[in-house]
């Protein structure tokens, strides 16, 4: 199918509904309300639900409530909305439910900017609410890319019973580009949701949703469940693209539109000899430890590139091992580099290599 | 090799996001790769508003535009923000009549075109955008008019069909007005 | 030859109840359960579990349930009800639940009408977390939190759930009931009948407000504080219906 201009906000949503979703609960807030808006008028289409909730913090609930109810369901929100919502994200991966959340961040802390920014990386990857869990998020750096993935995360959300949040900045939510809705994407195999509450209709007993576990030999038992399940999407969902990787000098980590001002200052670099390659993560957890393996000894150094003062650079480092060094470049507040800042990063950290 | 990358700034109301909306979807009508991306905040009408497109045979990284081959300046303060960020030998477009003021750049192409003028004479100002935009089409020969004007007519739709021949015009006037004045 | 002339109500699981003894969850609980069963709709129901002393009632009610975050039952029966508009969806909270941290979810269920029956619980105080003071604590009235009693300068008057969701154009039946003697205990169970035959008839938001005991946060025996309940709480929280559908309205 030929590819359309879609703003991105609006190629979300299309392909929440294009996946299955039935349902989106969510309050408005600055860059992400061309997606609620979008839904408000298509939804019905779809035969689904668009409800505007009276804060972000009803809207999780009631992502949880129809959730539970055995229904795709998605919300969306920027930064300050996700913080939030943290409370029954911890919920559903408490009480194991599925559910997509679609995160265009903005610049914080606080009230912080509404210009894109990636500094949510750490309350997106370590959990954001309280206890031992995670978030599956998938932090793609164009829009076919974002259509696809959230595509499948309708599915991977499924298959695990947990949250699976699509982070993207500003910019990704805010840009039009050329975008195929109904490409193909791959598909899992789903079990049925037999725990959901539709009513007993008589015909089995009652089931609980529930995140409560009182006796602390049955949560402990509970988390080391979940832990597992954790292990086994490390295991199997790493995502990542590896660019420009032989011979490279030097690696540069970014993902979404910092990879692709990366991109164009590998472009720069390379005119002028200086060859270097690109990790990208598109799973930022679990994050893509496995790409770190495939880094040539050609390599000398890694540089983290992100839109904030420096979160990914920590997993940068725990997957590096202590091999190679790592250094970090970094706008922040909703500030977006030029892609001769980061060749002037990459020149200077080269620079000191040899030096050393 | 088509690998373009433009500004367009103005103040909000002057049709400055449609001017960069109408040069990525005639290049997807080509099967160019783009991107366009606004600026965006909490004005709307009468504050400052810009776009980047890049229009690309190539995949499109950067969203950043650095370097610009053109820059539409549509009012005063857009020209000192964005005169510094044409590539040297690219080319500006301004708005000569709310822009009295010419560029200081000496290594660039400069084109001032009176759009408000030339849109007030075809019966409204409004399509000072679109005369600008021929302009670009005639000095680039990037799109056909037509191009444009099927993207307009799928964008009015039949509730503002009727505003379809003033905005060929104003097209008109803009490739006209390269013509005449920067015979290349 | 005997007969039975009393039994377990079908609507509620055999598990012990964790209440403590005196305490009028259990009777509440009997009282929504049985409708549930009178009205055929147990096997459609699904029931929030709210955070406070009935945070554990989904293993009492006999149907689906989902346990809430505090405050937010009301969003989450929405979220059910919405994407399962056929089912019976319903809500059993309590005042530091409903009245405190869960305000803007009550009343904005309430001003939506969603199609759900909201069984909201007032003992003037927080039980489970041990007994502090609540929104609904009377003035004067102690608590682990207002040790000298409650000061209205310093918190303000006891908050009324059920006047405040009555101006509400949305909140199709709002009632205050008690279960003080056999009599209240009676009209309650109409009550809650008619909260769910409203939203079985699709009518909107019904909610109904209990006045409850907590003899052992008040310090009380059972039977007094079943006294203290009539004395104290019904002359701040008059029993009665404020909003009621037009047609049933006398």
């Amino acid at each position: 199918m030929a590819k359309v201009m879609m703003k991105g906000n609006e190629a979300m949503a299309l392909a929440a509904l294009k996946a299955g979703c039935k349902a989106f609960f969510g309050y408005p807030i600055t860059p992400q309300s061309e997606l609620p808006e979008y839904l408000a008028k298509h939804m019905p289409k779809y035969g689904g639900v668009f409800l505007q909730a009276e804060s972000e913090v009803a809207a999780i609930n009631m992502v949880y409530g129809a959730s539970g109810a055995g229904v795709r369901v998605m919300t969306s929100s920027s930064s300050p909305g996700i913080a939030l919502k943290q409370e029954g994200i911890s919920y559903m991966a408490g009480a194991e439910l599925p559910a997509v959340i679609i995160n265009v961040m903005r610049g914080g802390p606080g009230l912080g900017g509404i210009q894109p920014s990636q500094a949510d990386y750490k309350q997106i990857t370590r959990g954001g609410g309280n206890g031992d869990y995670y978030v599956i998020a998938y932090a793609p750096e164009d829009l076919q890319e974002t259509v696809n993935v959230i595509k499948e995360a309708f599915d991977v959300a499924d298959l695990y019973s947990n949250p699976v949040m699509i982070a993207v900045d500003g910019l990704i939510g805010q840009m039009m580009e050329p975008v195929d809705v109904d490409m193909e994407v791959s598909k899992r195999e789903l079990p049925e949701k037999t725990w959901a509450t539709t009513g007993t209709q008589g015909k089995r007993p009652p089931v609980n949703i529930n995140s409560l576990y009182l006796d602390p030999l049955n949560l402990e038992k509970h988390a080391l469940k979940l832990a597992e399940k954790y292990r086994l999407i490390k295991e199997n969902e790493q995502r990542y693209e590896l660019v420009n990787m032989d011979g490279a000098e030097l690696v540069i980590v970014a993902f979404g539109t910092m990879a692709r001002i990366v991109r164009s200052a590998i472009e720069l670099l390379s005119e002028e000899g200086i060859k270097v390659g690109l990790l990208r993560p598109i799973t930022i957890w679990p994050f893509p430890e496995k790409a770190f393996n495939e880094i040539p000894d050609s390599v000398k150094g890694i540089l983290s590139c992100e839109l904030s003062t420096g979160q990914m650079i920590d997993d940068v480092k725990i997957a590096n091992n202590g091999r190679l060094p790592v250094g970090f470049f970094g706008r922040t507040g909703g500030m977006l580099p030029e892609p001769e800042e980061i060749v002037s990063a990459v020149k200077a950290m080269l620079g000191g290599l040899k030096h050393e | 090799m088509i690998n373009e990358k433009i500004i367009c700034a103005g103040f909000g109301g002057q049709g400055v996001m449609l001017m960069g909306q109408l040069l990525a979807y005639a290049a997807n009508e080509h099967n160019l790769n783009t991107l366009w991306y606004p600026s965006y905040g909490p004005e709307t009408r009468g504050g400052t508003a810009n776009c980047s497109v890049t229009i690309s045979e190539m995949k499109v990284n950067s969203p950043v535009i650095s370097q610009a081959d053109t820059v539409f300046v549509m009012n005063l303060p857009s020209l000192a923000k964005f005169e510094g960020k044409v590539k040297p030998s690219g080319r500006i477009l301004i708005n000569s009549s709310l822009v009295d003021k010419k560029t200081e750049r000496t290594d660039i192409n400069a084109y001032y075109i009176p759009a408000n003028e030339i849109a007030l004479k075809l019966g409204n100002p409004r399509v000072a955008n679109m005369v600008m935009i021929g302009a670009y089409l005639g000095l680039t020969k990037l799109f056909e008019k037509e191009t444009i004007i099927k993207l307009l007519k799928k964008s009015f739709g039949e509730e503002k069909a009727h505003l379809i021949p003033i905005n060929d015009a104003a097209l008109q006037a803009g490739i006209d007005y390269i013509e005449e004045n920067y015979p290349q | 030859m005997s007969k039975i002339v009393f039994q377990r109500t079908k609507g509620l699981t055999e598990k012990e109840f964790s209440y403590c003894p005196g305490c009028t969850h259990g009777i509440i609980h009997r009282l929504v359960a049985e409708v549930l069963e009178e009205l055929n709709i147990l096997d459609k129901a699904i029931g929030i579990s709210p955070v406070g002393c009935a945070v554990m009632n989904y293993e009492f009610f006999n149907c689906d349930m989902q346990q809430a975050a505090h405050g937010r039952a009301p969003a989450v029966a929405t979220g059910i009800k919405r994407v399962r508009p056929d089912n019976i969806v319903f809500t059993y909270q309590g005042d530091g639940d409903l009245a405190s941290i869960g305000t803007a979810e009550i009343v904005h269920a309430a001003h939506r009408s969603e199609n759900i029956t909201v069984i909201f619980i007032n003992n003037a105080v927080y039980g489970m977390t041990g007994g502090q003071m609540a929104p609904t604590t009377l003035v004067g009235q102690k608590t682990t939190t207002s040790p000298f009693g409650r000061d209205a300068r310093l918190c303000g008057e006891p908050i009324r759930m059920s006047e405040l969701l009555a101006t509400i154009p949305g909140a199709t039946y709002v009632e205050r009931v008690s279960v003080h003697d056999p009599a209240n205990v009676r009209k309650a169970k109409r009550a809650v009948k008619k909260a769910f035959e409203i939203q079985m008839k699709g009518l909107g938001f019904a909610f109904v407000e209990f006045i409850s005991t907590c003899p052992v946060n008040w310090g009380k025996t059972p039977q007094e504080a079943l006294n203290w309940a009539k004395e104290h709480m019904i002359n701040y929280y008059p029993l009665g219906v404020f909003r009621e559908p037009k047609e049933d309205a006398q």
